[in-house]
């Protein structure tokens, strides 16, 4: 019998984090996509960040910051008992930050598409931003937030370098299916790892699959 | 934010109580089995292991990773966890490894002429646990610098992160021949698969292995106990392990 708890854990984290991505997302990739201050190219690139950087480099400094030894692993757990280091909380705030821009640039691009004259018309008939945000702008762009919501699952879910460094492997806590996988390898058990790459395959791929057929129907 | 603050509520409410154990990668199967004896016998615990390089483990306790029970390959990183105020017990020693030369079977080659093996031409690459954090990398390096060997090979080595992974190198054939621990090439597994041949203590320190309950550990001298049962130390003779204490 294969335990598949881990990949339960792994769905249910990337579930939680493009959740949380939809809504750090909208107004942070609103702000981005039509601010024309420096410092929103400034933010653009920072957000683009974990998409280029290797996840060591990014789950290293997470793990100085999420340590009980730094200024904000020290005021979370005084404050709020929350330990960010080796828990399941810690990794979806580490899976936020690392999926953010799979999030943030679908959309963007998103927000670029509108036309900028149906915004102008909603602005004329007297419609406030949150307004014309909610009902013009996010329904002419149904597709880029399904692109995000996708993409950051998918990406989140594959989840490896990041959860080693912050994660620890506990069950049931932060021992995801990557992890799993390597472990198993590790423990020359080929046959957990084959079912938990074919999982992770097929759950990427059919995400995918559902992405797509969805998109063209819409354009249709 | 409040549906991530019930999920955050959710999830500190719903722990379960469990022994949770970091050891080395050298007790992956001795270790197992010792849990599994355990957990027939008191089976409203559950212990959970994780598996991974001696330094490895000591530096996430140090940064506050909740494992209860943390069993070293060797005693240095016990012994400072203990100095240090990460643990509760003093490191008590449960075990002395043994590090082998290992190859598969179907590679022809002879471990039994180590040296000798190291040099034939069908070697190209050489697994070893890396000595910076895996005390069994450590004795692989003493032994190859007791032969005076250590520079003349150590261009064609493989690394591995901890004891386990290294014999996984070999086995998947990404290197020919290693260096693991004896206790590892005793799992069904790897004892159909490979030979081994013993390198002689002499060559090397002696792996001595302690372990100890960890700052977050309560309610788990039951399992810390055991481990020095009859039963438990049936098992680590089982798999090639010299009892503290005793003559091998």
């Amino acid at each position: 019998m294969i335990d598949l708890g881990a990949l339960w854990l792994t769905i249910k984290l990337s579930l939680i984090t493009s959740l949380i991505l939809l809504v750090v997302g909208i107004p942070l990739a609103y702000y981005m996509a039509y601010s024309k201050s420096p410092f929103a190219l400034i933010l653009e690139v920072i957000t683009t960040l974990p998409l280029v950087l290797p996840p060591t480099v990014l789950g290293f400094y997470l793990l100085i910051l999420f340590s009980r030894n730094s200024p904000l692993g020290s005021l979370l757990e005084n404050l709020l008992g929350l330990r960010l280091l080796f828990t399941f909380e810690g990794l979806v705030v580490a899976s936020v930050i690392y999926s953010l821009p799979m999030m943030t640039h679908p959309l963007i691009s998103g927000y670029r598409s509108v036309p900028k004259n149906l915004i102008e018309a909603s602005w004329t008939l007297g419609k406030s931003k949150l307004e014309t945000l909610i009902r013009v702008i996010l329904p002419n762009m149904k597709s880029s937030i399904l692109v995000g919501l996708v993409l950051s699952f998918t990406h989140t879910l594959g989840e490896f370098g990041v959860v080693l460094m912050v994660g620890g492997n506990i069950e049931g806590q932060t021992r995801v299916a990557s992890i799993v996988i390597y472990n198993a390898v590790e423990a020359i058990d080929y046959k957990t790892a084959h079912i938990y790459s074919a999982a992770l395959l097929l759950l990427s791929f059919f995400s995918l699959v559902a992405l797509y057929l969805i998109n063209r129907r819409w354009f249709l | 934010m409040l549906f991530l603050l019930t999920l955050l509520v959710f999830f500190t409410f719903v722990k379960a109580e469990v022994i949770r154990v970091f050891a080395a990668a050298d007790l992956q199967y001795a270790l197992r089995e010792i849990a599994e004896l355990y957990m027939k016998k008191y089976p409203e615990d559950k212990v959970e292991l994780i598996f991974g390089s001696s330094g490895k483990g000591y530096a996430q306790i140090k940064a506050g990773a909740p494992y209860h029970v943390f069993f070293s390959a060797d005693m240095k990183y016990v012994e400072s966890l203990y100095k240090e105020g990460y643990a509760l017990k003093e490191p008590k020693p449960y075990a002395i490894g043994r590090i082998v030369v290992w190859v598969r079977r179907d590679s022809g080659l002879d471990p039994s002429q180590f040296p000798q093996v190291l040099f034939d031409k069908r070697v190209r690459k050489i697994a070893i646990a890396n000595w910076e954090h895996a005390p069994y990398g450590r004795a692989a390096k003493e032994a190859l610098e007791s032969y005076g060997l250590f520079d003349k090979v150590k261009d064609r080595f493989v690394l591995g992160e901890n004891i386990a992974q290294t014999a996984s190198y070999i086995t998947s054939g990404a290197a020919e021949i290693g260096f693991i621990a004896l206790s590892l090439t005793k799992s069904p597994k790897l004892e159909k698969m490979g030979r081994y041949w013993l390198i002689p203590e002499d060559k090397h320190k002696r792996i001595v292995q302690g372990y100890t309950i960890t700052k977050e550990g309560k309610n788990v001298d039951r399992f810390y106990q055991f481990v020095e049962s009859s039963e438990a130390r049936k098992v680590f003779v089982k798999y090639g392990f010299v009892l503290p204490g005793e003559k091998p």
